[in-house]
């Protein structure tokens, strides 16, 4: 297991966000959290980031607590977030952007190794690398977001509805990315309302509802639930 | 115990107070673009346009009162002060860039900076060096007196802006914004009065050294007439831009200042990249706080007199510069530093008015620039989301 995420619960305010609820998520795995708006799904991300306290409950990283670590110490154990709408910075280049993704990268070797690698993966990016970010179109960006997300070097990469308001074949286009980026080692946490495609590629999927778990088990069995398929597939059955 | 809101970001649960904040600048712009505003400004612009080419024909064509020498002086003594402006001016850009608050207490670093240049100066001119005849330190080695005044001035100021930000604003950074704008006034007023209680009101001379005498300088004629370009100015004002360069580059190229324009942009997203957000905010008071530092030495050398107020004139007009050029642009901030300068400074000859009524002219300015262009000269519309 790399990541236990064990009974944590977090309020904000007086609003239950989250209510003791555990995923974990082993090496090499992709695991889907999906869910309505509001379910809590980026409450678990960002709580897994060090971004929100849970009230109870922890949170272990390779099998040590990282429940009260600083975000940026999480980044450095190699936890990295993409976060939800891309936010790509819009006023720095793509390749500052970038640089920031390999903010806590010390050696300037590495960071030369990680350009080349993303470049390779993302042409697009290259071409642009010294256009203001924000200047890119919506698929560009998240292929950005997701890049800089590389620029650390992630064990464990969070990403946070990395469909959100794109078309039909970009969505695919990021998909098949997102398992390339897991067959070279990186455990996926994969944060999405797009049920189908999120668990057409996880091995294991979570389903929240409300702050809390419903439903979890292997991504294809999930697919055939009669209830997933009611709530969050449109109601088609696929068999 | 552990309430999300302790920690550095925003959570969904104070979107209340950023929604009030948010229906206030709304209003705000609403009543710029009300009816009453669209009638005021081409009116207003109209008359004040009018008034300016009416005084400056007036001044320039039919009296020509002064010749090119007095131009050449005001120009260059304008572009003196608006070199400091611009020093502090980037005080102010720079933490409203990562706050969206006004520093109003920037002003008050810059005075305990004006203060520790002339101890230093004082402490240097009482250790004695020996030789024939006997000298002191200041003269003996003057320009290392005059690098350590400059190191001791900027490490006090920036000192003061650490703690002002950890003391002050730190604790209400969850806050509406008003809020911090309020302890920003009151942090001026204790420093004012802190700085009366420890180093008296009296007003104090600066001790330069023999090569930096004040008064003294090259002189160039024109039109007949000696026109004094002061060591003490020339000085100031290239070292001025030197620092001006030197942290645009900072900004611009390095990591710190890519973390502080990440910071800027979004915080959340500069944390999700390992980036320390209260660190980066830290030593964006320290950098502001340095340069403001480096402003109230050169202060001390150039004007000559220090006192427990003597950060408050310079603190408004640098405010007025940054709004000037467009709060939160770094060249926006420079731009505008030197153009108040110069319009302080020739402004009130080119229209026949009284020299004395610069500061009023100063403050018309930003009037005018809230009035007609509040985003500045340089700066853009605020994104919704900054607002």
């Amino acid at each position: 297991m790399i990541l236990n995420v064990d009974n944590i619960s977090v309020n904000y305010g007086a609003i239950n966000a989250l209510r003791d609820i555990s995923f974990t998520l082993n090496e090499g795995e992709i695991v889907a959290l999906i869910g309505a708006n509001g379910a809590g799904k980026s409450t678990s991300l960002n709580t897994v980031s060090g971004l929100l306290r849970p009230t109870t409950g922890k949170v272990e990283y390779l099998g040590s607590d990282i429940t009260t670590v600083t975000p940026q110490a999480i980044v450095n154990l190699g936890i990295i977030q993409v976060p939800e709408g891309r936010k790509i910075f819009a006023k720095m280049s793509v390749w500052e952007n970038l640089e920031m993704g390999a903010y806590t990268v010390k050696d300037r070797k590495v960071i030369q190794e990680r350009y080349e690698m993303v470049y390779q993966k993302f042409p697009r990016l290259k071409e642009r690398r010294n256009q203001p970010g924000g200047t890119l179109s919506g698929g560009e960006q998240q292929m950005l977001a997701i890049a800089r997300g590389l620029m650390a070097g992630p064990k464990v990469l969070l990403l946070d509805e990395p469909s959100m308001g794109l078309s039909p074949i970009l969505v695919e286009q990021i998909f098949d990315i997102i398992q390339e980026i897991n067959k070279t080692g990186t455990s996926i946490l994969l944060v999405e309302q797009n049920a189908l495609m999120a668990l057409a590629i996880a091995d294991r999927g979570y389903v929240l509802d409300t702050g809390r778990i419903v439903l979890q088990g292997d991504a294809d069995d999930l697919l055939h639930n009669p209830t997933v398929i009611n709530a969050y597939l449109g109601g088609e059955t696929t068999d | 115990m552990n309430d999300p809101s302790s920690l550095p970001l925003t959570p969904k649960g104070n979107n209340n107070l950023q929604t009030n904040t948010n229906t206030a600048a709304k209003k705000l712009q609403a009543f710029q673009n009300s009816k009453f505003m669209k009638l005021l400004r081409p009116i207003l612009g109209v008359v004040v346009s009018l008034y300016i080419v009416f005084r400056l024909y007036q001044v320039l064509v039919v009296h020509q009162e002064y010749g090119a020498d007095t131009w050449t002086r005001l120009l260059i003594s304008g572009l003196i002060i608006g070199g400091v402006y611009s020093l502090i001016a980037i005080g102010y850009t720079l933490v409203y860039g990562i706050l969206f608050m006004i520093n109003f207490a920037h002003g008050e670093v810059m005075m305990f900076g004006a203060y520790a240049g002339l101890y230093s100066f004082w402490a240097f001119k009482i250790i004695p060096i020996a030789g024939d005849p006997p000298t002191n330190f200041l003269n003996a080695y003057p320009i290392l007196a005059i690098i350590l005044a400059f190191l001791i001035g900027m490490t006090v100021s920036a000192t003061m802006g650490f703690f002002l930000e950890k003391i002050a604003y730190r604790p209400l950074r969850k806050a509406p914004r008003l809020v911090p704008l309020i302890s920003a006034i009151g942090a001026s007023i204790f420093l004012q009065n802190a700085a009366m209680l420890l180093f008296s009101p009296q007003l104090r001379d600066v001790t330069n050294p023999d090569i930096l005498r004040r008064g003294a300088g090259w002189t160039i004629v024109i039109n007949g007439s000696n026109v004094i370009l002061p060591y003490t100015g020339v000085f100031t004002f290239i070292l001025s831009i030197l620092l001006l360069v030197g942290l645009y580059i900072l900004v611009r190229k390095s990591k710190l200042g890519r973390a502080m324009r990440a910071t800027a942009l979004d915080k959340k997203t500069a944390a999700l990249m390992g980036v320390d957000v209260d660190s980066t905010i830290s030593r964006t008071f320290i950098i502001s706080g340095a340069l403001a530092g480096a402003a109230g030495v050169m202060w001390g050398i150039h004007n000559g007199l220090v006192y427990y107020f003597v950060g408050f004139i310079p603190g408004i007009k640098a405010f007025t510069a940054a709004v000037l050029g467009g709060i939160g642009n770094l060249p926006g901030a420079m731009v505008g530093g030197l153009l108040l300068g110069i319009v302080e400074s020739m402004g009130p000859a080119a229209l026949g008015i009284d020299f004395q009524l610069k500061d009023v002219l100063s403050f018309l300015i930003l009037i005018f620039v809230l009035t007609f262009r509040p985003s500045g000269l340089l700066g853009e519309v605020l994104s919704e989301e900054k607002v």
